[in-house]
């Protein structure tokens, strides 16, 4: 991309943002459930122009076997860009941040995992960015949250994901590239539905008082989010009657 | 907080975390003590070792020049790298940094960047061309809990003795890296609805979760990170996030500002 000067862009004209959004509104969310036959339990989402896809595997045994917990099953969580899902061609396989944001994303996820059910295995979570704009580790945590509950994996509750950032002076919610790249901050987290935090990142520069506003923003963020996940759970499952149908669907 | 702690030692703190004391008999916001030695390697443009209580950080900056980003042409390159090297820890094993060592040199990298503290423009020589690429590079010399704190004061502290090598490459005179600003990590650790800043190891090991806050000297906050497998109130959030502000400035006007 050829270099631009933050202050060159206006980020928002008549009070609203580049695509036409408030400051305090997200995305447009699309959230499909099940869309892979051998995953045990799998979920496409699209959020703004994020398409990233989740698949979980497990409970499932370890491979090292040296891995293995005795009390609790292990999480695994590998975030995972694909080549061209960006501007610039990304070199494949992982780099330091994929290994920095499979961290933080398991993390966010597994404090609602209930783990001791399945002691010595392993839940496999792998998550696919196809194509990037701004917000691809909430988007995969919202999928693979999503994913994990298709796949039966007893939770306490549902993770929810979503930025708030700061552009021109402005806290938003949900920033998209244009706002990520020329932005001030950038405030990720995930909550559980009672508003409990699992992921918290930032960087840029907020005061104390900017800081709370997007922390509030972005929960807001993530209790719609949360709406959307639940709503995209229940219409798939709703639909199924049988359990016979679900075995057509590899065929 | 993946060291090994016997059920019994945690039962220990746990009690005491109840009575609200800690076994080094600090208050819960309370750092250990700390200490700062800078330009200890000479070979390096610039260093500090760092003493947090008995954890031991050293951290060496070196400089060189070489080719631009391609998206930032005018701009200097900061590379931050840490080495969780075995004699730190019977838990740190040899071999390419795993996820914790990765995680550790980002958000050392993110005060850094984040923050400003080095004017990335100042260190263009030949637009497009040449540019100063800086590297820090953070070694735990010994894991007695709470290396991100100390590997960020370590790496700051390096910054400020920092002397470019200009004359070295026939660049003209070697000057002082310019540092604009000093930014601060503190952690905080979650435990049963406790907070407490500093964790040693074995607190780390009881702990589920944990929180950086990076703030500058104007007050803000300029990097977070939680970790750990927990979760965090927002109120929690609010008060590690106030304290970690104090803590920051105390640091910086005793150890850093000059």
């Amino acid at each position: 991309m050829i270099a631009m000067d933050e202050n060159d862009i206006s980020f928002f004209k008549d009070g609203l943002r580049l695509d036409g959004r408030r400051a305090d509104q997200l995305r447009p969310v699309k959230i499909e459930v099940g869309v892979l036959a051998r995953a045990d339990g799998s979920c496409y989402i699209e959020m703004g122009g994020n398409k990233v896809i989740a698949a979980v595997y497990g409970p499932r045994e370890v491979h090292p076997r040296h891995l293995q917990e005795v009390t609790r099953a292990i999480v695994r969580y590998r975030y995972n860009m694909a080549s061209f899902s960006v501007e610039e061609r990304k070199r494949p396989g992982p780099d330091r941040r994929s290994y920095e944001l499979s961290k933080v994303s398991r993390e966010s996820l597994e404090p609602v995992i209930l783990t001791s059910y399945f002691p010595r295995s392993v839940i496999d979570v792998f998550v696919e960015v196809l194509q990037a704009d701004a917000g691809t580790r909430t988007a995969g945590i919202n999928a693979a949250a999503v994913a994990l509950a298709d796949a039966g994996i007893p939770m306490k509750s549902m993770i929810s994901s979503c930025a708030a950032g700061k552009v021109a002076d402005t806290i938003v919610l949900d920033p998209m590239k244009e706002e990520d790249n020329f932005g001030q901050a950038d405030l990720p987290i995930a909550m559980n539905p009672s508003g409990e935090i699992t992921l918290m990142q930032m960087d840029g520069g907020l005061s104390r008082e900017e800081f709370h506003q997007a922390v509030e923003m972005a929960m807001k963020g993530c209790r719609d989010i949360y709406e959307i996940q639940r709503k995209a759970l229940v219409e798939k499952y709703s639909q199924l009657e049988a359990p016979a149908e679900e075995v057509k669907a590899c065929e | 907080m993946s060291s090994v702690i016997s059920e019994i030692r945690k039962d220990y703190l746990y009690n005491l975390i109840l009575k609200g004391e800690r076994a080094d008999g600090r208050s819960f916001d309370q750092y250990r003590e700390i200490s700062i030695e800078r330009d200890v390697i000479k070979k390096a443009e610039g260093s500090a070792l760092v003493k947090l209580g008995s954890s031991q950080v050293l951290v060496g900056v070196k400089m060189q020049p070489g080719e631009p980003f391609p998206d930032s042409p005018n701009r200097g390159v900061i590379i931050t790298n840490a080495e969780l090297v075995p004699l730190a820890s019977p838990t740190f094993e040899p071999g390419p940094p795993n996820e914790v060592g990765i995680e550790l040199a980002r958000v050392v990298d993110r005060g850094v960047r984040e923050s400003k503290a080095v004017d990335l423009e100042s260190l263009c020589i030949v637009p497009g061309k040449q540019v100063w690429i800086i590297f820090i590079d953070v070694h735990i010399l010994d894991d007695c809990g709470n290396i991100l704190d100390a590997a960020s004061l370590g790496a700051i502290a390096a910054l400020l003795t920092t002397k470019v090598p200009a004359s070295k490459f026939g660049l003209g005179d070697d000057y002082m890296l310019p540092v604009k600003d000093i930014p601060i990590a503190t952690t905080a650790i979650e435990f049963s609805d406790v907070l407490m800043f500093d964790p040693g190891v074995d607190e780390e090991s009881i702990a589920n979760t944990k929180l950086t806050v990076i703030s500058t000297t104007d007050g803000n906050i300029c990097g977070m990170q939680k970790s750990g497998t927990g979760t965090l109130k927002p109120e929690q959030i609010y008060r590690i996030v106030d304290i970690a502000c104090e803590k920051a400035r105390e640091i910086r006007e005793k150890f850093l500002e000059v």
